[in-house]
């Protein structure tokens, strides 16, 4: 990782300044850009350095973090520089654009990779810690629904292999997990959300495989729905608010539920390369 | 290389290629005479429209199977609430009646949403079969002949109708790439089938059935007499990764097939209903 960050930003910085190697110890003072630079640097460090742990969400165990910055030999600084010359440059790293999802048919996989690490995230809190004067029976169908988020996440980013986006830092600050009406009303917005995602995303798709893929997540994701709306009043499984006069459900195309779901999200997510049509 | 060499090498890939230029081979022999007479040098035209004629017809057929497929399955259900409903004493007043009520609406709409959809690509739907609802092909005496006098029964079935339409419509989601508000449509009514399915078996599970809003493995709940709508569900890896376990993960083979619903071909299905139609 660290490897590619300095390919892919180090260069191109270098290729900002005229000549560099010449330049010595004085070339960040060399012009107001650099000091600017390197101010934008101490504002950015902790969440620039965030997100490059985030890149290594796959070592997601602390040792491992350090163990990363060790190999590494750099400080966390050192690092921020790096990735605020790419912030600069546009480069991979680019707060303002965010995580790109990509695009085509792998697009649309790190999008349904993306909502299934909110889910998962939500759920996996939920379960470590249950609201007060849950049932046994709601213990049970909750840990159930967790398992098949992780289930989906993993199948993700496994399938996705090196196409696949970093971890995402969630946002849950809104939400009271110890309150069952708060834990139930955010998973019936989720499970909702994710049903009309799939539903909306399935012409975006081009090979049949993935489709049909897509279409054995949706349906649990829709039982998921139905069961936790049943949870908050039994009978609301598929009431008006889901489904319009023709008997269907919703479908909501990505722009639309990136936009609901980016209050939950802290990193920022750029689905401007995925398909429209 | 000539037409007919490079007819084999589309054969290779698409073993079909002579049905959807046309139904009749003997179209072919007319194409060959056809080529004899004209200019060499016009066959890509002549055949790249063939071709597009050919496949053009073919997706568009494809549509409407889908759509037609879809609305006998769809007649099947509505008729099946419809008849529930209109049972005396069968389906509780209070939110069972309420809950059945809901999805006998639904899949009238499904009906009439088909209906449209199939009008207005200038297609005739299919008419409505005759259903035995006992599963007897006409007799009224098969094995579910007390569905509509037997509240067990009767969710029994309805389960088993929602749990196989969700993996009815899965099955044709690929036939319909490229069809897009077709797709979508379809899609959209595939999530409900889903919603219905998971609100049928809390309500069984509310009387004693052993059994979640998802499926478990390959487990009716219900008996082996409906085995063939959920054989395969007991599927624990997909698209070549393992769920079980996945990547350390504390995911049991349960949680595994929960997590996915498969598909069922239209052949599959059409076996598991045909008891139903007369």
């Amino acid at each position: 990782m660290l490897f590619f960050l300095l390919r892919a930003c180090f260069f191109p910085l270098l290729k900002n300044n005229s000549k560099p190697f010449e330049s010595g110890p004085r070339r960040y003072s060399q012009s107001t850009e650099h000091l600017k630079l390197f101010s934008d640097m101490e504002n950015l460090t902790k969440k620039d350095e965030q997100i490059i742990l985030q890149e290594q969400d796959i070592l997601s165990a602390p040792l491992q973090r350090r163990s990363f910055l060790r190999y590494a030999g750099a400080g966390a600084a050192g690092i921020a520089l790096l990735a605020a010359g790419c912030k600069k440059d546009g480069m991979m790293i680019d707060g303002s654009a965010g995580v790109n999802l990509g695009s085509g048919d792998v697009g649309i996989l790190n999008y349904a990779y993306a909502l299934e690490q909110l889910e998962a995230a939500f759920y996996i809190k939920v379960a470590s810690s249950f609201y007060s004067g849950i049932t046994e029976a709601e213990r049970s169908l909750l840990s159930d629904i967790r398992d098949h988020e992780i289930a989906h996440r993993e199948f993700f980013k496994n399938a996705l292999g090196s196409n696949a986006i970093p971890g995402l830092e969630v946002d849950f600050s809104m939400i009271n997990f110890s309150s069952r009406d708060s834990v139930l009303a955010t998973a019936k917005a989720f499970e909702d959300l994710g049903v009309s995602a799939y539903n909306g995303a399935g012409v975006l798709i081009k090979d049949a495989g993935y489709l049909t893929l897509a279409g054995k997540i949706v349906s649990v994701e829709a039982r998921h729905a139905a069961l936790i709306r049943d949870l908050i009043s039994n009978g609301t499984f598929a009431n008006s608010e889901v489904i319009d006069a023709n008997g269907l459900d919703k479908s909501r195309l990505p722009m639309e539920v990136l936009g609901i779901a980016a209050p939950f999200i802290k990193t920022k997510i750029n689905a401007n390369d995925l398909p429209k049509s | 290389m000539n037409i007919l060499n490079i007819l084999e090498e589309i054969e290779k890939t698409d073993a079909e290629v002579y049905e959807r230029i046309s139904p009749r081979r003997k179209a072919m022999a007319e194409f060959y005479g056809f080529g004899k007479k004209i200019a060499l040098a016009s066959i890509p035209f002549a055949l790249g429209t063939m071709f597009k004629k050919a496949y053009a017809q073919t997706a568009s057929a494809d549509v409407e199977a889908v759509l037609q497929f879809a609305l006998t399955l769809e007649y099947l259900e509505a008729e099946f609430y419809t008849k529930g409903v209109a049972a005396a004493g069968l389906v509780p007043a209070g939110p069972a009646l309420g809950a059945i009520t809901t999805i006998r609406d639904h899949e009238n709409q499904h009906v009439a949403f088909l209906k449209t959809a199939l009008t207005s690509l200038g297609k005739t739907p299919v008419s409505k079969p005759t259903f035995d609802f006992s599963a007897g092909n006409g007799s009224n005496t098969g094995p579910f002949a007390n569905v509509f006098s037997n509240y067990d029964t009767f969710l029994a079935v309805a389960q088993t109708f929602e749990d196989t339409g969700v993996r009815a419509y899965k099955g044709q989601a690929g036939a319909l790439i490229g069809s897009g508000g077709v797709l979508t449509a379809a899609l959209n009514i595939h999530s409900v089938e889903a919603r219905h399915a998971a609100h049928i078996r809390q309500m069984r599970k509310a009387r004693g059935a052993n059994i979640k809003p998802w499926i478990t493995g390959q487990d009716t709940g219900i008996g082996a007499i409906v085995q063939a709508s959920y054989a395969g569900e007991e599927l624990e890896t997909q698209a070549g990764v393992k769920i079980t376990g996945i990547n350390g993960q504390m995911i049991s083979a349960s949680a595994a097939t929960e997590a996915f619903d498969e598909p069922l071909t239209k052949a599959q299905i059409l076996a598991i209903v045909d008891p139903f139609i007369v």
